[in-house]
């Protein structure tokens, strides 16, 4: 081997070092993005003051939370001058909070029954990977929750069902040759049905009955679902059907479409939750007496319909006109080349916003409190705020109210970017 | 061959009205007006029956009669003699004022959130982004119910300030935060306010007339003219000099407590701050998306085009992407103030009285005049929407023209 005297020359490979210390790890990652700047530094140091204050404020409050006491005036008691929550109420009072306080107590399985079903009829809408099978069970779910919470005899939702299967059956037979007259027809079989029906269920009221409740007994967050739930199934079909109207070109159907859009938009829900309770009962004759709960669903399912036509009528506007133009030229005719090409596209541009317009639905059944309805709001404000055992509960009861929502609504809107992600097709 | 073209000598026949395209849609639309009147009439003939029967009429003169009732916060002047009409108005102007009111928070607080939301800031960014969750996710009745809590089970009573050793003091002896609301100065307008307004309005234009002018410049000569510390002098100096100049014209009146109440300046009731504070956090987290969503629609390569064109990083946003992202940002923003107002009538929970609570609430309940009250209830916010809702297209149309 030569031997190589120059001095600066190094024999060997150093040792791999590692990177200094501010290059590498949390410090790195630190000085990148928490201290890169003195403006960010100055935020990063409000922000932990914000952190720091929240929880400086409420972790004691929460912690200290007493679960068990008969009234507001036992947990001060308990608490004996330290801050905490009382969260007793909540414990004392969760079925009024969940069921309202009517709601008689030996049937709370019903509903609860009802929503576990109701996420099992769900999970083939929301997850298109299960087998369409289940889907069977969605069409049935309707009748099957309203003979669980509203009970009575199972006859009545399941003639009711009879009526739609033999109408459907009825449009399928004759609806090939014209479409009118198939659309005649069914109708026309499904009200014989029905009243028909209508005297089986008079002569066998008793039959496997369950406890009747009528609807205002319903209340607590059950009836923010039950609302909620009714109102967003209802009103996406007729949403949709208000947008294409609304692009018809046939000028009578498209002004009434945009009529009535613009005006439920126009105006706030409360007064048309006002309508409901006051002044729709002049514009139906006398005798009839439709429940309140049932006002309030119709008065929602327009609200969310005229929102959702908005976002679908954005959807459909999307849509680049070669496929509106690819749809005639393949020679589909008008209901044909909606229901195969343009809706599946346009309704998954809209998804998003249509999930949005549904959760602000669902968020704005708490305004049935305001028309004396006894939801979740409803009842904390009223029954609950008002007893002489639980005045002054305010921030236990309404942060639960908060979470409650906050669960519901975030999930929702988790699942929506998630579809979204599934849905997405075009060039990635 | 004899078969000739049919459509030529083709005449109308009753069965085309359903088969044939052309005229399938008169049939239809002839359906639907059909149906529409009928059901119109049908409802029309309830009404008149029920109110026959009930003995009522429909009469807008209660509008004119004594309300006998009082509003606590008001914009003008108003006693229980005054008429119906009178309160409606104090209604509207309630919530005019605290739409605008939440309009503005609600725009500072999404703007910050929704730019603070994008930072580098890894803290930041959370936090901000689990305040919007919150507070979208959660609805506003319920935020108002909270905040609404704090003036009912947090804040003294004014009884509290009583006394040599107060439970509670003013903050800089200027606010009061107190259970029935929150008393600030009231500026007091002496003689010769009107010149110190002047002035200040007079300067106002000034400024907008120099950043022309520095534009102009910017465009035809090249020259960049400075336009910050120039446009503060003006907003500040003339004024200020004017102002000393004759003796204080503009003064303070503030809040005092007399007996078991504050006396003199500005009251808010705890329902106004409840309403404008809530209304204002829930659209802000709205907003914040809104403004977030914009700014990422602008391509990344604008913003290196802008910059490899040597522009500084404020004019890359001012220039290029901002006036991108607000054709994205404008539009939602408009429909989230009408929003604001359409929500402001949730006044109801918290005892504010809008337009919702004089003629929605005690008017109707104490006349029964209900479908007069919520048609003219309806009509009112219907004109606003539809108003806002003109120009925003007006609006619409005018950016749409920029675009290729």
């Amino acid at each position: 081997m030569a031997k190589n005297n120059a001095a600066f020359v190094r024999h060997q490979l150093i040792e791999e070092q590692a990177p200094p210390i501010t290059e590498r790890g949390v410090v790195k990652w630190v000085r990148e993005n928490l201290f890169s700047s003195p403006f960010n530094v100055i935020m990063t140091l409000l922000s932990l003051w914000v952190i720091y204050s929240i929880i400086a404020g409420v972790a004691p409050w929460f912690i200290n939370g007493v679960w068990n006491a008969n009234s507001v005036r036992d947990c001060y008691d308990i608490l004996d001058g330290a801050t905490g929550a009382c969260f007793a109420v909540l414990k004392e009072r969760f079925p009024q909070l969940i069921y309202g306080f009517k709601y008689p107590s030996t049937e709370y399985w019903r509903p609860n029954t009802a929503v576990i079903l109701l996420l099992f009829a769900l999970a083939p809408i929301l997850f298109r990977k299960l087998p369409r099978k289940f889907l069977l069970f969605s069409l049935i779910y309707p009748f099957l929750a309203y003979w669980l919470i509203w009970g009575g005899t199972p006859l009545v939702p399941v003639m009711a069902f009879l009526g739609f299967v033999i109408g459907v059956y009825c449009f399928r037979r004759f609806s090939a040759n014209a479409f009118a007259l198939g659309a005649i027809i069914g109708v026309i079989a499904a009200n014989i049905f029905w009243v028909l029906g209508g005297y089986v269920v008079d002569a066998n009221e008793t039959f496997l009955a369950l406890q009747a409740v009528p609807s205002r007994d319903m209340g607590g967050f059950m009836l923010n679902i039950l609302l909620g739930t009714i109102a967003v199934a209802l009103s996406i079909p007729l949403g949709i059907l208000l947008a294409l109207g609304r692009k018809s070109n046939m000028p009578i159907i498209k002004w009434i479409c945009v009529l009535f859009i613009e005006f439920i938009r126009g105006v706030p829900l409360i007064t048309l939750l006002f309508v409901a309770n006051v002044i729709l009962a002049f514009f139906l004759p006398p005798e009839t007496s439709i429940d309140l709960i049932l006002r309030v669903i119709v008065m929602m399912t327009f609200f969310n319909a005229a929102y959702i036509a908005e976002v679908v009528r954005g959807g459909l506007a999307a849509l680049p006109s070669g496929q509106y133009e690819a749809a005639n030229s393949l020679g589909l005719d008008y209901s044909k080349s909606m229901r195969f090409i343009i809706l599946p596209q346009a309704l998954k541009i809209s998804i998003p916003g249509i999930v949005n317009t549904c959760v602000g639905m669902l968020k704005d059944t708490t305004l049935v409190s305001i028309i004396s309805m006894f939801d979740l709001v409803g009842m904390i404000r009223g029954p609950i705020l008002s007893s002489t055992s639980w005045n002054g509960v305010y921030w236990e009861l309404f942060g639960a109210a908060a979470t409650i929502f906050f669960v519901v609504c975030f999930s929702v809107s988790k699942y929506s970017q998630w579809l979204e992600r599934q849905l997405e097709t075009s060039n990635r | 061959m004899s078969t000739s073209i049919s459509s030529e000598q083709e005449t109308f026949r009753l069965s085309m009205l359903l088969n044939d395209k052309r005229y399938r849609s008169y049939t239809f639309q002839a359906f639907a007006l059909f149906v529409l009147i009928c059901v119109v009439a049908y409802l029309g003939k309830n009404l008149v029956e029920n109110l026959a029967a009930a003995g009522l009429n429909i009469s807008y003169g209660f509008l004119g009669e004594a309300s006998g009732y009082d509003i606590n916060q008001r914009l003008i002047e108003y006693s229980s003699q005054s008429s119906h009409l009178r309160a409606a108005f104090v209604g509207i102007l309630n919530t005019l004022l605290v739409a605008f009111l939440g309009c503005i928070t609600a725009t500072i607080l999404g703007i910050t959130a929704g730019i603070l939301r994008l930072s580098n800031n890894w803290i930041v960014a959370k936090l901000m982004s689990i305040y919007v969750e919150i507070f979208r996710n959660v609805p506003v009745l319920i935020w108002i119910l909270i905040i609404n809590s704090i003036f009912l089970a947090v804040l003294p009573q004014p009884r509290a300030f009583k006394g040599e050793n107060p439970e509670a003091s003013m903050l800089w002896d200027m606010f009061a935060f107190t259970g029935r609301g929150i008393y600030a100065p009231k500026p007091l307008f002496l003689e010769g306010s009107v010149v110190v307004v002047g002035t200040f309005i007079l300067s106002i234009l000034a400024i907008f007339a120099l950043r022309r002018y520095a534009r102009h410049k910017l465009y035809s000569e090249g020259r960049l003219i400075n336009t910050f510390w120039p446009s503060l002098a003006l907003f500040v100096i003339p004024t200020v000099l004017i102002f000393y100049a004759l003796g204080s014209p503009i003064g303070l009146e503030y809040p005092e407590l007399k007996g078991f109440n504050f006396k003199g300046g500005i009251y808010a009731r705890g329902g106004l701050i409840s309403l404008w504070f809530a209304l204002s956090i829930y659209t802000g987290a709205f907003i914040a998306e809104v403004v977030r969503a914009g700014i990422l629609s602008v391509n990344e390569g604008q913003t290196e085009a802008a910059a490899a064109l040597g522009l500084r990083p404020n004019f890359v946003m001012n220039l290029v992407v901002l006036p991108q992202a607000l054709r994205v940002i404008v539009p939602p923003l408009i429909s989230f103030y009408l929003n604001i107002t359409k929500n402001s009538s949730l006044a109801l929970a918290v005892g504010y009285m809008d337009i919702t609570g004089t003629l929605g609430g005690i008017t109707l309940n104490q006349t029964g005049r209900a479908i007069e009250a919520i048609l003219l209830l309806m009509l009112f916010y219907l004109i606003i929407s539809l108003g806002i809702s003109a120009i925003m297209n007006i609006y619409n149309r005018s950016i749409m023209l920029k675009e290729r």
